[in-house]
């Protein structure tokens, strides 16, 4: 049943609440004027003011490989939670693992960061391990949120998944890891890369848990940028939005088009 | 061949299995009979090794097979649902089970031919699952499992998901299959047709436990239990009990059989074995003719008896009207007196 | 039950190798630090590193309970919640509908295009606010290059730009399991009813919205629960005086580095979230 006309409006105007200040981010990255948000004539000379400023390369650099590290682990354990939960049915301790399991979900990031810190100072102080705050904690606390949201999405995944699969795998001769390393695991693929993009994504954008569980050399892009916007805002800014949102709005539309593609 | 005692299975509260004992002879055509919860797909799991009975033993030529893991038994299951990787074509799928065994790639291509030569399904080797119709998923699931030269072929209500026209045809075929390639098949149906049609021999399930087994002629015209008789075939089942060598039955309030065993506690009288009686004959007995249903080839006359009960007769000409009084007769050899 | 690779026929051991680094894990990252919360609340602040002293008082809550600030700042947090979730279901409703009422084809394209935003980064979004708000923004040259106001307007750092900035870092959150949930609508269902002789209008509230309303309250409360706890856009965009919970506890912890304090604030927080965030498992378990 098609919608009517007030729906649409209203779905066109929240499509252009959600845009509009992202496009003019974009759009005024090309300004030459060096006051934000002001247009001074065409130019490029914020992206290259961005590829100058060290502290901010260096801050993207460290955030890039933490995301890449932390998706990476979260998927290993949020996956290996998720087929705990959809496949050994009962064990002892279930609710509580649930439970657990999809804590960070639904917790505070303040509640959060400030938790993993305090875990972080014990642990220094009764095994000497971490030693210190920097980038090491700060993967474990991605990882450790990143794997909740991992574990939802594979869970889904291998609930619609027909048991039956891994069963005829079994019948015709294959042990359990055969059936889960030719069966289940090319299933679940789809899943388990969402799930790394989507831990890699939120590793990539958090402000609040990295600043409680960093240190002194631990300076992510998202703690750096929330620092200058603090003060205040220049195009270098903008210039670095619209290098993101081309960047992976161009992925996005590959993704689109390839997964087009196989289905025709 | 295969041997099942005393198994037992409960799903908490739930008893699936409730003592059930089982022979499977090697090369049969054996069907599992029942409704739903009777235990059969649990009797299934179990002898494919996806379950384990709570109590109860289980041999395959005297061996012991309940320690043995699925992958490991000499028993291959065709699943309801096909459970075709969706992932491989089909080619593939049927090659799963071979490489699992450490075939070689040379033996595997031909066993592969072969088998989707016995399914009639040569053309279709590089389709996938999803590409595929209802039946032909179904082949290709058989393939896979017989390509295994497996000793027992469990197939669970496999052409449930077939429309009516295909499954009496498709039905002959896995018959055909199963003396050509000289398998065991335990097929599992709630479709008694099927199962008469098909088996060697069937056993009839109810609540966990076998009610009869035996050849389908066997099992169709000599029910043991009341369950068996209305499970088969459009059986009356009359209440009653043996006085004096005669068998008095309330619900019919007439005496309808002699000469039955004293243990006799129902009667079973199968519609078609009942007729109509003509204006000079001397009927058993009589009723009111309630309603009348047009099959094609006969019509099915739902008969009031003075006691109460109503009977299924099947006449094969065109009734009298709704209402009238009719006069019913039958053979005394169509009488199966039943003990359960 | 039982089927499958992880079947109640395969030995327990097996079980056990596979749940021993997931439990030490959850057991780690999860249970510990809450509980350490719980010790942490209980300490005594003081100048060393790490500055508090371990020990059993109840300074941090006896500070909690007396003072109103923080009750306040717990309010103010609820209150901004509350009105952000509100406002992102009633656009997320009619923005879903729309979304589910085009062509399958276009399904896809338009998801992309409501979560690219948040793939894009939530502090460049806000960069894109300030950017608009603020006194030299946009908004302000544009409004005195059309001649309607001479001052600039106050826009940034008001209740209002913060609330911009919360919707618009939610809405996606809103919209998605609602759109979700329409299109899993069976549409002989909406047929049923105008068959019957609903208008579309009656069709909606009498059939759509009572049966996508536990989608709707998940929806509520994905978005309500952690923008309780939300900082960084009021610290953003906000007025000083939005001191909500979230704001507190930072300043709390890194300004005035009372860690027992923040621990118990973050505590009090939790404590507010505990029904609404049982009652969000409990629509997830039925979904």
């Amino acid at each position: 049943m098609k919608p009517g006309g007030f729906v649409r409006a209203v779905m066109l105007a929240g499509f252009l609440f959600l845009w509009l200040p992202i496009l003019l981010l974009v759009g005024f990255a090309f300004s030459a004027d060096r006051i934000p948000f002001q247009w001074g004539g065409f130019s490029l000379r914020w992206f290259g003011a961005l590829a100058t400023n060290e502290r901010l390369l260096e801050a993207a650099w460290l955030s890039l490989r933490i995301a890449a590290a932390s998706a990476t682990l979260a998927v290993l354990m949020g996956g290996g939670i998720a087929f705990a939960l959809a496949r050994f049915g009962p064990f002892r301790g279930r609710v509580l693992f649930g439970a657990l399991a999809g804590a960070p979900l639904v917790l505070p990031e303040v509640v959060i960061g400030l938790s993993l810190l305090l875990l972080f100072v014990a642990l220094e102080g009764l095994i000497g391990w971490p030693a210190g705050r920097g980038a090491f904690t700060i993967l474990l606390a991605h990882a450790g949120f990143g794997a909740a949201y991992v574990a939802v999405v594979v869970q889904a995944r291998l609930a619609e998944a027909e048991r039956s699969l891994e069963e005829a795998a079994m019948d015709l001769g294959a042990s359990p890891f055969v059936a889960f390393r030719t069966i289940t695991l090319p299933l679940i693929a789809p899943a388990l890369i969402a799930g790394w993009l989507l831990a890699f994504t939120l590793s990539l954008d958090d402000v609040v848990i990295a600043s409680f569980v960093s240190g002194p050399a631990g300076t992510t892009l998202p703690i750096a940028l929330f620092s200058m916007l603090r003060l205040g805002l220049t195009p270098e800014v903008n210039a670095l939005g619209a290098l993101v949102v081309l960047g992976v709005g161009s992925m996005l539309a590959l993704a689109l088009w390839l997964l087009g593609r196989r289905q025709a | 061949m295969l041997k099942a005692t005393g198994l037992e299975k409960r799903f908490g509260a739930v008893p699936a299995l409730a003592g059930l004992d089982l022979a499977i002879n090697a090369g049969e055509f054996f069907a599992l009979l029942g409704g739903s919860g009777s235990g059969k797909s649990t009797l299934l799991r179990v002898l494919a090794g996806f379950e384990a009975p709570d109590a109860g033993a289980l041999t395959l030529d005297g061996q012991d097979l309940l320690p043995v893991p699925p992958w490991a038994r000499p028993i291959n299951m065709m699943f309801q649902s096909y459970a075709l990787f969706p992932h491989m074509n089909v080619a593939d799928n049927i090659a799963y089970g071979l490489k699992r065994a450490g075939v070689a790639a040379e033996e595997r291509r031909s066993r592969i031919a072969a088998a989707l030569d016995l399914v009639g399904l040569q053309w279709l080797e590089t389709r996938r699952p999803q590409q595929l119709s209802g039946g032909q998923k179904q082949r290709v699931a058989l393939a896979r499992s017989l390509v295994m030269r497996p000793r027992l072929l469990l197939l669970d209500e496999p052409m449930a998901a077939l429309d009516a026209g295909l499954r009496e045809r498709t039905g002959l075929e896995l018959r055909a299959l199963q003396r050509k390639t000289g398998a065991a098949f335990i097929m599992v149906t709630h479709d008694q047709q099927e199962a008469l049609a098909l088996a060697d021999r069937i056993a009839v399930l109810e609540a966990g436990r076998v009610a009869q087994i035996g050849p389908p002629q066997e099992v169709y015209a000599r029910p043991a239990t009341r369950f068996v008789a209305r499970f088969l075939g459009a059986a009356n089942v009359l209440e009653g009990r043996m006085r004096d060598g005669v068998f008095e039955s309330a619900e019919a309030s007439a005496d309808i059989g002699t000469g039955l065993p004293a243990a006799t506690i129902a009667v079973a009288l199968r519609a078609e074995h009942i007729r109509l009686t003509n204006a000079d004959e001397a009927p058993v007995m009589t009723g009111i003719l309630e309603d009348a249903a047009f099959r094609g080839d006969d019509w099915l006359l739902i008969i009031r008896l003075r006691g109460g009960a109503r009977l299924r007769v099947v006449h094969p000409a065109p009734p009298p009207a709704p209402g009238s009084a009719v006069g019913l007769a039958w053979g005394a050899a169509s009488v199966v007196p039943l003990f359960a | 039950m039982g089927g499958g690779i992880g079947g109640a026929a395969f030995r327990l051991m097996r079980r056990g190798i596979l749940l021993a680094p997931l439990w030490m894990w959850l057991l780690m990252l999860v249970a510990a630090p809450v509980l350490i919360f719980g010790v942490m609340a209980f300490a005594t602040p003081s100048d060393g590193v790490p500055p508090f002293t371990l020990g059993f008082r109840f300074a941090a809550f006896a500070m909690l309970v007396e003072d109103f600030y923080y009750a306040e700042a717990l309010l103010a947090a609820l209150r901004l919640a509350a009105t952000t979730a509100g406002l992102c279901l009633l656009i997320a409703y009619p923005m879903a509908l729309g979304m589910a009422g085009v062509r399958p084809a276009w399904r896809l394209p338009l998801l992309a295009l409501l979560m690219l935003p948040f793939w894009t980064g939530f502090l460049l979004r806000l960069g894109a606010w300030i950017g608009l708000l603020r006194d030299e923004g946009l908004v302000n040259h544009l409004l005195r290059g059309l001649g309607i106001t001479d001052a600039p307007l106050a826009l940034l750092y008001t209740q209002g730009a913060m609330l911009a900035g919360m919707v618009h870092a939610y809405l996606p959150f809103a919209v998605l399991p609602l759109f979700t949930a329409l299109i899993r609508l069976d549409p002989a269902l909406l047929e049923a009813a105008a068959d019957l002789g609903a208008r579309p209008a009656r069709v909606f509230f009498s059939v759509t919205l009572p049966l996508t309303l536990p989608t709707a309250a998940a929806g509520f409360l994905l978005v309500f629960i952690p923008a309780a706890g939300e900082f960084v856009i009021p610290e953003l965009l906000g007025p000083p005086e939005a001191q909500v919970i979230g704001r507190v506890l930072w300043q709390e912890f890194f300004q005035n580095r009372d860690w027992p304090l923040a621990a118990a604030l973050a505590l009090a927080l939790l404590a507010l979230l505990i029904l609404p965030i049982r009652w969000f498992q409990r629509l997830g378990a039925g979904a």
